[in-house]
């Protein structure tokens, strides 16, 4: 019982850190209905942003609540301003032609960042600095919860309100919605379209780097590549969810992160990252649309 | 001088023209109509007058401004707004989010509530579902929606898209005088229709499209005895 507890415990919080990047893949789609295949790797820049800030700072160093802030911030604003970027330069020029091409540059995108992070940062694995002294927050009997993972689950949650509340609940947020039901008729409401999109990739880009630090802190170790299968699995945990949907997005990464501890915990760490793929596959045979996917009827 | 005033148009999809050498004119506080069979270039028109698409020849020009080569969205802050065909809705948001994304370019939200409050007085129905998902609306109800909320931008014209198509007769007459009574309030309307009869009889002045072209112009009252119209548009 009480491995159980620990093990759900990991899930909760390797799960929140999928949901922060699912959220992103979940937006893009939304409005552009494009598979921004680049927002793995905007998370592994949010991670090495965030390295070379606390070593710029001085917060390896010194750990403190403060500096380790000023990283999380530092390093969204880098990662919103490179979500920023790449929609204006590679994707908005290609809007308008068919959807394949703008997969196709996606991609591209995704292999510059990684090639150019394998260049820029070196191949080999980095330690994350320790910005916050690591400590068991409490102990019940066997089962350990860290102040990491308080944190992790807490910052998750946190900026996962902040965003339900952006889309909801604010003018922006409703120009989200409207635009990606209709970039027509949400122009016609005098929204200006092309800065929502912008608006929508910087909020993604940011809650990916937020992703990124807190990998970045709970496993220490990051590299150019880290991206691929967390950005991957993210991806999968969106799909879960229904792809578009917010709320989906955060329950499909729950579920991907509970179910991968699970099975590392009861059966073998061998499986951790084929389970993503089994439970995509599933999901593809019995509900395509994923948990909260609306059904859409396609028009010939 | 027109608020309005289109000259020599032509608009083209790829090979295909759409419209040709369309040149009309749009008065203050008029209601003028545009009618047309389907395919004659109605709702090309009025995608262009919006900034949806931009022509090839010719100019439009709106209280004073050029708006050629302008932005959809800037189009509605020089005070233009337009009631899509087919009820372009955003069927996922309430009733009232609607109505408030009509008004995304203003901020004084006291007006915006006055301008809400009178959406409702002029479609009862609306206020009763206002927490409604719109897309659950019926289709009377849905068209009422979409010209409430393109009012909500206070446009110095509006631009109405077929407002009758697929309504009963009953919700039909209901809309058209609800035109009627915004037209009353000093707003200035471009109606495209194909139920020539019904728009006719609401406006000043109307022009008739044919094939792209406009093939006739004069007061509305003047084309409800016109013997063409009469036999092409009214079927007496």
């Amino acid at each position: 019982m009480e491995e159980f507890f620990q093990h759900l415990i990991n899930g909760i919080s390797i799960g929140s850190i999928y949901g922060l990047v699912a959220i992103g893949y979940t937006m893009v789609y939304g409005i552009l209905n494009l598979i921004n295949f680049a927002h793995g790797d905007i998370f592994m820049i949010g991670a090495f942003s965030g390295y070379f800030i606390a070593r710029g700072l001085g917060a390896d160093q010194a750990p403190s609540l403060f500096l380790a802030l000023v990283v999380l911030i530092l390093s969204m604003v880098v990662c919103g301003a490179l979500g920023f970027t790449i929609e204006r330069f590679a994707y908005r020029p290609l809007r308008a032609m068919p959807r394949l091409n703008l997969l196709i540059t996606a991609i591209g995108v995704s292999l510059f960042l990684e090639n150019g992070g394998q260049l820029f940062f070196g191949a080999d694995p980095k330690f994350f600095p320790e910005l916050i002294e690591r400590q068991i927050y409490f102990q019940i009997g066997d089962i350990a919860i860290s102040n990491y993972q308080v944190i992790v689950v807490g910052l998750s949650m946190t900026l996962m309100f902040l965003l339900q509340y952006i889309v909801f609940h604010t003018k922006t947020g409703k120009a989200m919605q409207a635009v990606s039901f209709s970039h027509e008729t949400a122009s016609l409401m005098g929204i200006d379209t092309n800065r929502i999109i912008s608006f929508t990739f910087i909020l993604g880009s940011m809650l990916a780097a937020a992703g990124g630090i807190l990998v970045g802190l709970s496993y220490p170790r990051i590299d150019p590549l880290m991206g691929l299968l967390f950005g991957l699995k993210a991806f999968v945990a969106a799909v879960i969810g229904g792809i578009g949907s917010i709320p989906g997005a955060i329950a499909g990464a729950m579920l991907m992160g509970l179910s991968e501890e699970m099975v590392v915990g009861y059966f073998s760490s061998t499986y951790r990252d084929a389970l993503a793929f089994f439970l995509l596959i599933l999901v593809l045979l019995i509900k395509p649309t994923g948990i909260f996917g609306k059904k859409t009827a396609e028009k010939v | 001088m027109s608020l309005l005033s289109v000259e020599n148009l032509t608009v083209a999809y790829g090979a295909i023209t759409a419209l040709r050498n369309v040149s009309l004119v749009v008065d203050t506080k008029e209601i003028v109509t545009l009618i047309g069979a389907n395919g004659a270039g109605k709702t090309t028109l009025l995608r262009t007058l919006s900034g949806l698409l931009q022509p090839s020849i010719g100019t439009i020009h709106f209280n004073g401004e050029n708006l050629s080569g302008k932005s959809p969205h800037l189009i509605v802050r020089s005070g233009i707004s337009c009631a899509p065909e087919g009820r372009g809705i955003f069927p996922n948001l309430s009733v009232e989010d609607n109505l408030e994304l009509g008004a995304f370019i203003r901020k004084d939200s006291k007006g915006i509530q006055k301008d809400k409050d009178f959406a409702f007085t002029l479609f009862p129905i609306l206020k009763e579902r206002r927490r409604q998902w719109a897309g659950t609306l019926s289709g009377g109800e849905q068209q009422m929606l979409t010209i409430s909320r393109a009012l909500m931008a206070r446009p110095k014209l509006l631009l109405l898209d077929e407002p009758s198509l697929g309504l009963a007769p009953q919700v039909m007459k209901q809309i058209f005088s609800v035109i009627q009574s915004i037209n009353a309030e000093g707003t200035t309307i471009l109606l495209v229709e194909q139920n020539a009869n019904m728009a006719l009889h609401i406006a000043h002045r109307a022009y008739v499209l044919e094939t792209g072209r406009i093939v006739l112009t004069d007061k509305a009252q003047a084309l409800l005895n016109h013997p063409d119209v009469k036999k092409a548009y009214l079927g007496t």
